[in-house]
């Protein structure tokens, strides 16, 4: 069952005043299709789109074209209260847990702020007993109910914020690099939680993020992002043991090392060389790029948006 | 050499001074990068900035020990001579690129405001020192770049900026606290060579603040793993990879994604690190710990081994 469909996004920044104006295309043409009990990633660095993706499919942000569905219903053109009630589908959590919780509010009203939108019919009583079995389900007891989220660490924000996204049971979780501020041993223990969370609820998950080998270990599928463009999409097998694109390559090639043996004497100091605006958007990095590139327009042929992907390539890289 | 010897530090907490860390004994060598690693709130910082006495403008205080530099205590050091010292001979790099600039001023003044502190050169020589910092740090179109305002750089851009206004100094010992967390692998990488190079080229020494195991192998000649405010293992890098002895330090490194296959569950360590004032009397690891026994709550020191380098406070080292 599809939970959630992306169909040929694009998203424009309008920068600067009347004289200087200056357009910067933050997403071009994207499109992904999200099943129930999935984990779908998005990677690449920062600037490559990928919480702008997440904004726009969320409708935090409004595309300048294209199509977004939240189960079967097109969502695009909701507004206000209708727009409202949709968004029990879809709910995100984010990445900073120490600022996207509410200094002010008690950890009890900062999840049950949820159900007053989407389940006005319960009282007080009902909501929390509402909000313990969810919390319940993160991880965290009875007890928290009255703390203020300064009482907490970051792996138990990063709880709450998960409980307050799920105490409407949404099919679908945007996760915008859920994990990233988190200490390795606290990040386990979230994501050993993620993947519980979507074994007993069937819940898809959109994960931004990117740490690959949190991805690695968490999706089924990625796309890969590079200016904007995806660049290279398919299972997580597939792309992390074949990548076809020299951009998906260099991405895995930059991964940390995991043991000082593999420790390289001499490791390249590149300059950042930035983005080509003509052509395949990566050429001004890619070690194979030929003179076609420039000509380019970043289409996917097969999965992968590059004239000479690398299993097509007569040497080794 | 830059050397801490038994420090205890204590820091406000609820109008009390609790002790944060305790008897940390460090030696950071000419040429050589030591690795302090932890999960936030075991004190790694704290130590990190005790080496330049900063902690001590938040209300942290010294109990017990010393700090010494080629031999001189920095606390015998007059309130002059410390200032040259900070970011003269010993440098920080600090950990968040994104606030650590000042927004206000331009990437020029702020690297020249360092350089004037420093040396007695000229505005002119200052400005052809700051285009060369640039330079040697990998960045492109100094000039133009001097002009520039934080807020228009990548986070990148800004680390490689910070790292170049800590070598203004021109130090013997740079303190970097988690360099490359905020940043992309891509960057991480560069910034490693970058610092690599800087080391060779200087023949720095190095005290790296990380809680990421990849860092450290990519860059450290010995490790000290810290917990709840005390050293709870000590070892040059391949040993800590190889044999690491305390069962801590062996959770830490199994928590990592890519020590896991994929579909199955992370090893995860129970519980959290325990705040300053409610450590465990003897092990501070006991509660958490797998292999935990009664004799644990008896005080445990480091001790050697197989290697008089390897060291590790656990009673059951070997056994384990």
């Amino acid at each position: 069952m599809m939970v959630l469909e992306a169909q040929h996004l694009r998203k424009v920044f309008k920068s600067g005043g009347f004289f200087t104006a200056s357009e910067k295309v933050a997403v071009h043409d994207l499109s992904f299709e999200l099943k129930a009990g999935e984990t779908l990633a998005i990677v690449g660095e920062s600037g490559s789109g990928k919480s702008t993706t997440a904004r726009l499919v969320m409708r935090l942000l409004e595309a300048n074209q294209g199509k977004v569905s939240w189960g079967e219903q097109d969502v695009s053109k909701l507004e206000g209260k209708a727009l409202r009630q949709q968004r029990q589908h879809i709910q995100m959590v984010f990445q900073d847990p120490f600022a996207s919780l509410n200094p002010k509010m008690k950890i009890l009203d900062t999840i049950a702020e949820g159900l007053r939108v989407h389940a006005p019919q319960l009282n007080a009583a009902q909501r929390q007993a509402k909000v313990v079995q969810t919390l319940l389900s993160c991880g965290l007891g009875e007890e928290v109910l009255q703390r203020y989220p300064h009482q907490f660490s970051g792996g138990q924000r990063q709880r709450i914020g998960i409980a307050r996204a799920l105490i409407v049971e949404p099919d679908v979780l945007v996760l915008d690099e859920p994990v990233s501020a988190l200490d390795v041993s606290v990040q386990a223990q979230i994501l050993n939680l993620l993947k519980q969370l979507q074994e007993d609820k069937g819940l898809a998950y959109l994960f931004i993020s990117h740490d690959l080998s949190v991805v690695q270990h968490i999706a089924d599928r990625v796309l890969v992002m590079f200016a904007g463009f995806v660049v290279e999409q398919g299972s997580i097998k597939d792309v992390f043991e074949h990548p076809q694109h020299p951009y998906t390559k260099a991405l895995l090639d930059a991964r940390p090392i995991s043991h000082p043996k593999d420790r390289q004497v001499a490791l390249d100091m590149q300059h950042d060389e930035g983005i080509a605006q003509q052509g395949c958007a990566f050429a001004l990095r890619c070690p194979l790029k030929q003179e076609k590139c420039s000509q380019f327009d970043m289409q996917m042929q097969h999965n992968c948006a590059c004239l000479f992907p690398l299993d097509k390539q007569e040497v080794c890289v | 050499m830059l050397e801490i010897k038994n420090l205890s530090l204590t820091v406000p907490l609820q109008g009390q001074q609790v002790t944060a860390v305790s008897d940390v004994s460090l030696q950071i060598q000419a040429g050589k990068t030591l690795a302090l690693v932890g999960e936030s709130g075991c004190g790694k910082s704290l130590t990190a900035q005790s080496l330049l006495r900063l902690g001590e403008f938040q209300g942290v205080h010294r109990t017990a020990g010393d700090i010494t530099l080629s031999g001189k205590s920095l606390f015998d050091m007059s309130d002059k001579t410390l200032r040259t010292m900070r970011g003269g001979a010993v440098a920080m790099i600090f950990q968040e690129p994104m606030t650590a600039l000042n927004p206000v001023f331009s990437i020029g003044s702020q690297i020249l405001e360092v350089i004037a502190l420093h040396t007695n050169l000229d505005k002119r020589a200052a400005h052809e020192r700051a285009l060369n910092l640039l330079h040697d740090v990998g960045l492109q179109d100094g000039e133009a770049l001097l002009r520039q305002y934080p807020d228009a750089l990548s986070g990148g851009m800004r680390q490689r900026i910070l790292i170049a206004m800590a070598m203004a100094g021109d130090p013997d010992f740079i303190i970097a606290d988690e360099p490359t967390t905020a940043l992309d692998v891509s960057v991480q990488k560069r910034i490693v060579a970058l610092l690599r190079k800087l080391q060779q080229d200087k023949g720095l020494g190095m005290l790296l603040v990380t809680h990421d195991f990849g860092l450290v192998a990519e860059m450290a000649d010995d490790v000290a793993v810290m917990y709840a405010g005390e050293i709870i293992e000590q070892a040059p890098v391949m040993q800590i990879f190889d044999q690491p002895a305390h069962p801590y330090t062996r959770a830490l490194m199994q928590c990592r994604p890519e020590a896991t296959l994929y579909g199955e569950r992370l090893t995860v360590i129970p519980g959290n690190v325990p705040a300053p004032g409610a450590w465990a009397t003897g092990c501070r690891f006991q509660q958490r710990c797998t292999w935990a026994q009664d004799a644990c709550q008896n005080p445990v020191s480091l001790q050697a081994w197989q290697a008089a380098t390897h060291q590790a406070r656990c009673l059951r080292v070997g056994e384990t």
